[in-house]
């Protein structure tokens, strides 16, 4: 996979978490996946399809979904609370959002489709043409893990040039 | 949270009333926190495109904060449908999708302003003022030019 696709996402991560969190925040780590994706917590899944298409997983562990909730929402909100779930959709939502506005802007042409809560605890193994990439953002709230799966749709992206 | 002077209509000093469209039920609640600190009134949410052509007919808010991208019917189609309908209709659209391509189309279909997400306060504050602002412009212009 591309760093022109992936740095989009590693700013946009940067600028949201930053600003929702108040905090600085460090990518920890940066490895291609070698197997299946396994969750950690609450987990959020965002579609893209177009010239670029793929998916982006966002998975926070439970007391570190709870922290990261509970600073965007402006109040302490209970580990139960449906809100943190949504609160990690919302955040999967503008990250996705941020980085898809960067790169369209830079001529790619894709969709993003609304963020749904990823519950199945195993996700797809990398592909030849599809790698997954983890990366770990490390905040004062705790780790927010982002597993990108994206590539290249060669026909469309002809189609679209024609 | 930050302090904002309250914003009000002008034609009747009443709170700003607002519908929020999202289909993020934390995003409408972070929204309708925001607006509640303007000194604002939530008159309804809608959780996308579809409902909130409903809820405007129902409700006629001053102002509609618009999410993009949406299930049923996203907000640019939602926007364009309420415009038809309602020329007057204040929508801003607030959305993480702020490229160029899709400013441009809610802008030409009738929204007033974008704000990106995250949003901040701050920035909302303003473009409400200036979108509410705006429209007393208009309406100061269009007396003025009544009585040349």
């Amino acid at each position: 996979m591309k760093m022109e696709l992936i740095q989009p996402f590693i700013n946009a991560a940067d600028a949201v978490l930053a600003q929702g969190l108040q905090c600085p925040m460090t990518v920890q780590n940066l490895a291609m996946e070698q197997e299946a994706y396994r969750r950690k917590g609450v987990a959020a899944l965002v579609w893209l399809s177009g010239e670029i298409e793929g998916r982006i997983i966002f998975d926070l562990e439970p007391k570190t979904a709870v922290r990261v909730a509970s600073k965007f929402a402006g109040c302490e909100l209970p580990e139960s609370d449906n809100l943190v779930r949504e609160a990690v959709c919302e955040l999967a939502n503008q990250i996705t959002g941020n980085a898809v506005a960067r790169l369209n802007d830079q001529g790619f042409h894709f969709r993003v489709h609304p963020p749904v809560l990823h519950t199945s605890e195993h996700g797809s193994q990398s592909t030849e043409d599809t790698e997954a990439l983890e990366l770990c953002f490390d905040t004062t709230s705790g780790n927010v893990f982002m597993n990108i799966a994206l590539r290249y749709n060669v026909a469309r992206a002809a189609a679209s040039g024609e | 949270m930050e302090q904002f002077a309250p914003v009000r209509r002008s034609k009747d000093g009443q709170p700003v009333r607002y519908l929020i469209v999202d289909d993020s039920v934390f995003a409408r609640k972070n929204l309708a926190r925001m607006v509640e600190t303007f000194g604002g009134q939530v008159a309804g949410e809608a959780g996308d495109g579809l409902n909130a052509i409903t809820e405007y007919d129902r409700l006629h808010p001053d102002i509609v904060l618009m999410d993009i991208t949406m299930p049923q019917m996203e907000g640019i189609e939602a926007a364009e449908k309420i415009v038809q309908q309602h020329p007057d209709a204040r929508i801003v659209m607030v959305s993480s999708v702020g490229y160029q391509e899709n400013i441009v189309a809610a802008l030409q279909r009738g929204a007033r302003h974008f704000v990106q997400k995250p949003v901040k306060a701050e920035v909302l504050y303003e473009v409400i003022k200036y979108v509410l602002g705006d429209e007393e412009s208009a309406a100061h212009a269009a007396g003025a030019g009544a009585g040349v």
